[in-house]
């Protein structure tokens, strides 16, 4: 199967990777090389067959809505690049008009 | 005796009967980390200090007369991709190298609670994505036999450690094999539970409907006493099964003669080492030998298992890792905008393997390729839940080999993702039916260790235990040095 160097740009943006010029022509190839080798599921007609999202026979799992304790405001922030008070900074989202 | 070569049964035993403390033990196993680290390279972290204080505090303890948990003094060594506190857990990625996480993940605190000694962190595949610990961003680790091979992956400093002596038992986790597969290649046991029978709370996430947390031993005997810590019900994983944990050690009887065991035909065919395929054959006969009722089986769609399973852990791991994006969390590379922010923090944070598999789920749940992909392999996944299902109505355990070959040099297939992936054909397909399989060493190819693996039903662990355990008890593996 054949990725063009346009498609491994959309999927980057899409997954917000950045990549070097290197990089993009290695998966270019090794994008194609693994699709081809999944498309081997083709083979199976599965048209009357139900996906399997997960495996085991547990569902929607709720627990009391009761307050327990958690982690403190400082150990939430230790690893944060940079913080404001109790806040983690972020860079701005919206630019200026 | 070097006391670094124990197993975690037999030191219990030395340390209850204070012929032992648990300060020599810790002292013997840290000297041999010392020793052996220069080659193998099995430790991305190795916490000497808090070991030794964790060790004098069980022989406190010991001296005051006081009734011991079950791991007390066992010093065990956990994958760097389960969260410890305080204590710096990098998944062996670069966007992660300083993170110190702010809890225990739950088998942490379980192995705490359980007396444990706990060691550092192992080497691993960026992630847990990779099968042979090459693709860390910090360094390969060396395969204990044959240091200019693979240990497998991605728990493979793991496996590594426990084969070096550089711990009694280790923690892995297996998404596609990752915990079983090194266990094969370093010839230790390897045991990756069912989905749901060991809280994830705490691991950091690959792919979400695959991850399982299991134990990498010396014997099989010491999988069982791991499991029995680690095991049940955790309110804070919603996936976690509400299941009784049994004493999986009750379950050590030796005795396997009311068991059938089935031998899939397509695990033995095209693509594997003959002399792999033979030296697996050879322990099934023994199994059979032990009075077990062996016939072989079909499951049609087992070639279909590894495909499915790349479409399905690429797309998983590609929500999972979305989270990595420099804010919260972990490494910043600073751009204009908040949007090449992300795009370099994730350029520079995350290696090739880890980029590949962020690509290839990003593309198949992208507009257009939801259906011919992703939903695709999860239809697949259901055929090859019911190939099982079938199997099981006529068997307790099926035995198959672990993987193709014994371990590969290192550098053989870093160059080649699909090569690469093909090293889990074997061992893909009870992840992606949510079943438990264990791997017992059987013998050595060409030098090296072969692994058997044996799958069982959802919650069968206790006999797969039994099984592996009369195996083991009645062969020669024993004898093999640990290398």
């Amino acid at each position: 199967m054949r990725i063009s160097l346009d498609e491994v740009d959309h999927i980057a943006t899409l997954a917000r990777l950045g990549l070097t010029a290197a990089e993009r022509e290695r998966l270019r190839d090794q994008l194609g090389a693994i699709l081809g080798y999944v498309s081997k599921l083709n083979e199976l007609d599965t048209s009357h067959v139900p996906p399997s999202a997960q495996v085991i026979p547990i569902e929607n799992v709720t627990r009391p809505d009761l307050v327990r304790p958690g982690l403190s405001v400082d150990e939430v922030l230790a690893n944060a690049y940079a913080t404001e008070d109790d806040y983690i900074r972020v860079p701005p989202v919206f630019e200026e008009e | 005796m070097n006391l670094a070569e124990l197993t975690v049964h037999e030191a219990g035993d030395l340390l209850r009967r204070r012929e032992i403390s648990a300060v020599e033990l810790t002292e013997a196993v840290l000297a041999r980390i010392h020793e052996r680290e220069p080659t193998i390279r099995a430790y991305i972290t190795v916490t000497a200090e808090e070991a030794r204080q964790q060790a004098a505090a069980i022989d406190a303890r010991l001296s005051a007369g006081e009734d011991l948990p079950p791991l007390a003094g066992i010093p065990i060594a956990l994958k760097d991709n389960l969260c410890t506190r305080g204590i710096r857990t990098t998944c062996a990625s670069r966007i992660l190298a300083d993170f110190r996480p702010p809890y225990d993940a739950t088998v942490v605190e379980r192995l705490r609670a359980a007396g444990a000694v706990i060691l550092g962190k192992t080497n691993m595949d960026e992630f847990a994505m990779g099968s042979s610990t090459e693709f860390s961003a910090f360094h390969p680790t060396a395969n204990p036999w044959d240091p200019t091979r693979v240990p497998g992956g991605s728990s493979g400093g793991s496996a590594a450690a426990v084969a070096a002596g550089e711990a009694l038992a280790a923690l892995g986790s297996d998404t596609g094999g990752s915990i079983r597969l090194p266990a094969s290649f370093c010839g230790v046991v390897g045991l990756k539970p069912t989905y749901g029978r060991v809280s994830r709370y705490g691991l950091v996430a690959f792919g979400s409907s695959l991850d399982q947390i299991g134990p990498l031993t010396r014997d099989v005997t010491d999988a069982a006493l791991v499991l029995s810590v680690i095991a049940g019900h955790d309110p804070n994983d919603s996936t976690s099964l509400p299941w009784p944990v049994p004493d999986y050690r009750q379950a050590l009887t030796g005795e396997i003669a009311d068991l059938r065991v089935g031998v899939p035909i397509e695990y033995f065919g095209e693509g594997i080492d003959p002399l792999v395929a033979e030296a697996v054959r050879r322990a099934i006969r023994r199994i059979g030998d032990l009075g077990a009722a062996v016939d072989e089986v079909s499951l049609p769609n087992t070639p279909y298992a590894l495909p499915a399973y790349y479409v399905v852990a690429p797309a998983e791991a590609s929500a999972n890792l979305a989270r990595y994006d420099g804010v919260k969390y972990g490494l910043r590379v600073e751009g204009a905008d908040i949007w090449e922010t992300f795009d370099r923090t994730r350029e520079v944070g995350f290696g090739p393997e880890v980029k590949r598999r962020i690509m290839i789920g990003t593309y198949t749940l992208s507009a257009g390729y939801y259906e011919a992909y992703y939903l695709k392999a999860q239809k697949v996944r259901t055929l090859i839940k019911q190939d099982f299902d079938r199997a099981f109505e006529r068997f307790d355990v099926l035995a198959v080999p672990t993987a193709p070959t014994v371990a590969f040099p290192i550098g053989a297939r870093v160059e080649d993702p699909v090569a690469m992936y093909l090293t889990d054909v074997f061992t893909v397909t009870v992840n992606v039916a949510g079943l438990p399989g264990l791997v017992v060493p059987c013998a050595l190819v060409h030098g090296l260790p072969v692994g058997l693996q044996l799958l069982g039903p959802p919650g069968s662990e206790e006999t797969l235990l039994r099984v592996g355990y009369a195996f083991e008890q009645s062969g020669d593996w024993k004898a093999v040095r640990l290398p």
